[in-house]
């Protein structure tokens, strides 16, 4: 469990972060999201001490972050940057070994810690394992640069904007494989974005920066409808209100009896995809795989927050 | 390639010459008057040769050693206070003339090796401190940052980031030392060190031309092979952190 308590930064009198307190529970995922400049990253920093606190603290598992050089509580931490950062004249194994080996994990340990995270990542570890950095697709750096954060088992993983370089298509595919990684792992994550798709999607709660306060700190259902300050209103932005919350549900939680004709729906796409492919056949109703229909009906009530508040 | 060829066809001259100057006469014969020698054979061309080439070696590793320690001292929290001192240091080792040093050596070390040793050392620090200066300072922001977020100590970054990325900027300013100080330990022969520029100076104290041209032809040559040696290694160190050129 990370605890977050009164977390403070001043640079030359300005606070960049002013008495943020917030719990992240253990195998959950939290979203920072603000615009730039919001103390987003600079209250991430100080959870691994790059940056150091002016005052406040910061427990992970009740000890405070504060005890002991900070070089040792990073080694335990996962770091993930936008960009990946890995080391250019590194092979892909070294990269991923980096922490093991500060470690002082064995080799043989090291190695075959490479391989199952390269397998975990779907990368190939016999084709993977000795090639360069520069050598790898945008893509394919950025799942190692995952992968070596995720070397030594942290139980936090930090992560700074860590699809901000990639294309979207391959950037929907990357924070799907991640979540999915993070569920089986149980590994806590700390996420900075600016991007308020990626931590609706992403973020089992969501926590809104502005000018280096914390204003709401909540799942993201409860950030869409009942947004804290219009600030948050403005980040989610109104137009995409509704598609945001239709994105938060599969759409087998939503399936009800009935028929309908037409190619079926995946099970696990989102009610936005539902949505989308409703408006695009032009049909009202659609079959779900494993049983039921959506209709769009249901949808729509799905997507009006005042309506099921009043149910 | 064409490059490569003509590399190997200097070199090839180069150790043809040392090993046999005299069947070089024909050629030197035309810049001789007054039936004088047309190859320098008081001391042997290959022993000079072999003595420059270890005075500038000495001169280099030296000034690269210092410079380095000091790039990196200057770069370090703790001594960044003390960047305009070695910057001051360093530029006015360059700027101040060889000859000038060996002329207020000479007094303090006496005749020989010494003296020019001191010239070449001064002379060449402010290349290597100035391109380990850009390299240590020039890293990418998001890989030294991952570094330390990782929780690399400043040591290990130094030694297992900051270093090696910075090694092929690091040899282009070996490079330049060495290839300056090849050039200005000739000078070194005025004050008795065994360099080629003996063979020059006895060609300017004679009239001799011949002698003149085959001290810096050698010279010349050496230089241009240097260099090319240097650029090839720093190629290589380039390539392997994927900065290919």
């Amino acid at each position: 469990m990370i605890e977050i308590r009164a977390l403070t930064k001043i640079y030359d009198g300005t606070p960049a972060v002013e008495d943020v307190t917030l719990t992240v529970e253990p195998g959950q995922i939290a979203a920072l999201v603000g615009t730039s400049g919001s103390g987003k990253t600079t209250l991430l920093r100080m959870i691994n001490r790059l940056v150091e606190p002016t005052s406040g603290q910061v427990l992970i598992d009740g000890r405070d972050t504060r005890e002991g050089p900070a070089h040792l509580l990073r080694r335990r931490i996962g770091y993930a940057i936008q960009g990946h950062g890995l080391f250019p004249h590194r092979t892909v194994a070294q990269n991923i070994g980096t922490v093991p080996r500060l470690l002082g994990w064995p080799a043989e340990k090291i190695r075959d810690r490479v391989d199952e995270l390269l397998t975990l990542f779907q990368m190939e570890p016999d084709a993977f394992r000795d090639r360069m950095p520069f050598d790898l697709s945008g893509g394919q750096q950025q799942r190692v640069g995952v992968a070596r954060a995720l070397a030594a088992k942290p139980d936090l993983l930090l992560m700074d904007e860590p699809f901000g370089a990639l294309d979207p298509v391959i950037r929907a595919k990357a924070q799907a494989d991640l979540r999915d990684i993070q569920r089986r792992l149980g590994t806590t994550l700390i996420l900075v974005t600016h991007d308020m798709e990626e931590a609706v999607t992403l973020g089992d709660r969501i926590a809104v920066m502005d000018k280096g306060r914390l204003v709401q700190y909540a799942p993201p259902s409860e950030i869409l409808t009942a947004p804290a300050t219009p600030f948050v209103r403005d980040l989610i932005g109104l137009d995409q209100r509704p598609f945001h919350l239709l994105s938060l549900t599969p759409a087998f939680a939503l399936a009800a009896e009935g028929h309908a004709a037409g190619p079926v729906l995946p099970r696990d796409a989102s009610l936005r995809d539902a949505l989308a492919e409703c408006l695009w056949s032009g049909r009202d109703a659609l079959p779900v795989e494993g049983g039921g229909v959506i209709t769009l009906a249901a949808l729509r009530a799905q997507a009006a927050p005042a309506a099921r508040a009043a149910e | 390639m064409t490059g490569r060829v003509l590399l190997g066809a200097a070199l090839l001259v180069l150790l043809a010459f040392l090993a046999r100057p005299g069947s070089f006469a024909p050629l030197f014969d035309p810049f001789t008057c007054n039936n004088a020698a047309a190859i320098y054979t008081q001391t042997p061309l290959w022993s000079l040769t072999l003595s420059h080439l270890a005075l500038v070696g000495i001169a280099v590793l030296a000034s690269t050693v210092v410079a380095l320690v000091l790039a990196v001292l200057v770069t370090r929290p703790s001594g960044r206070e003390f960047l305009p001192l070695a910057r001051t240091i360093t530029s006015v080792g360059q700027t101040f003339p060889p000859v000038a040093v060996l002329a207020l050596a000479v007094p303090i070390m006496g005749f020989g090796a010494g003296p020019t040793l001191v010239a070449l050392f001064l002379y060449g620090l402010l290349p290597v401190f100035e391109n380990t200066l850009a390299g240590l300072t020039g890293q990418p922001r998001n890989v030294a940052e991952a570094a330390r977020g990782m929780g690399l100590t400043p040591r290990q970054r130094l030694w297992q980031v900051d270093l090696p990325l910075a090694l092929p900027v690091i040899l282009g300013g070996m490079r330049l030392t060495a290839v300056i100080s090849l050039g200005t330990a000739t000078i070194g022969s005025t004050v008795a060190a065994r360099t080629l520029g003996e063979v020059i100076i006895a060609g300017l104290l004679s009239a001799n031309t011949a002698f003149v041209l085959q001290g810096g032809m050698v010279v010349g040559i050496i230089a241009v092979l240097i260099h090319a040696g240097f650029q090839g290694l720093e190629r290589r160190a380039a390539a392997r952190i994927g900065l290919a050129r």
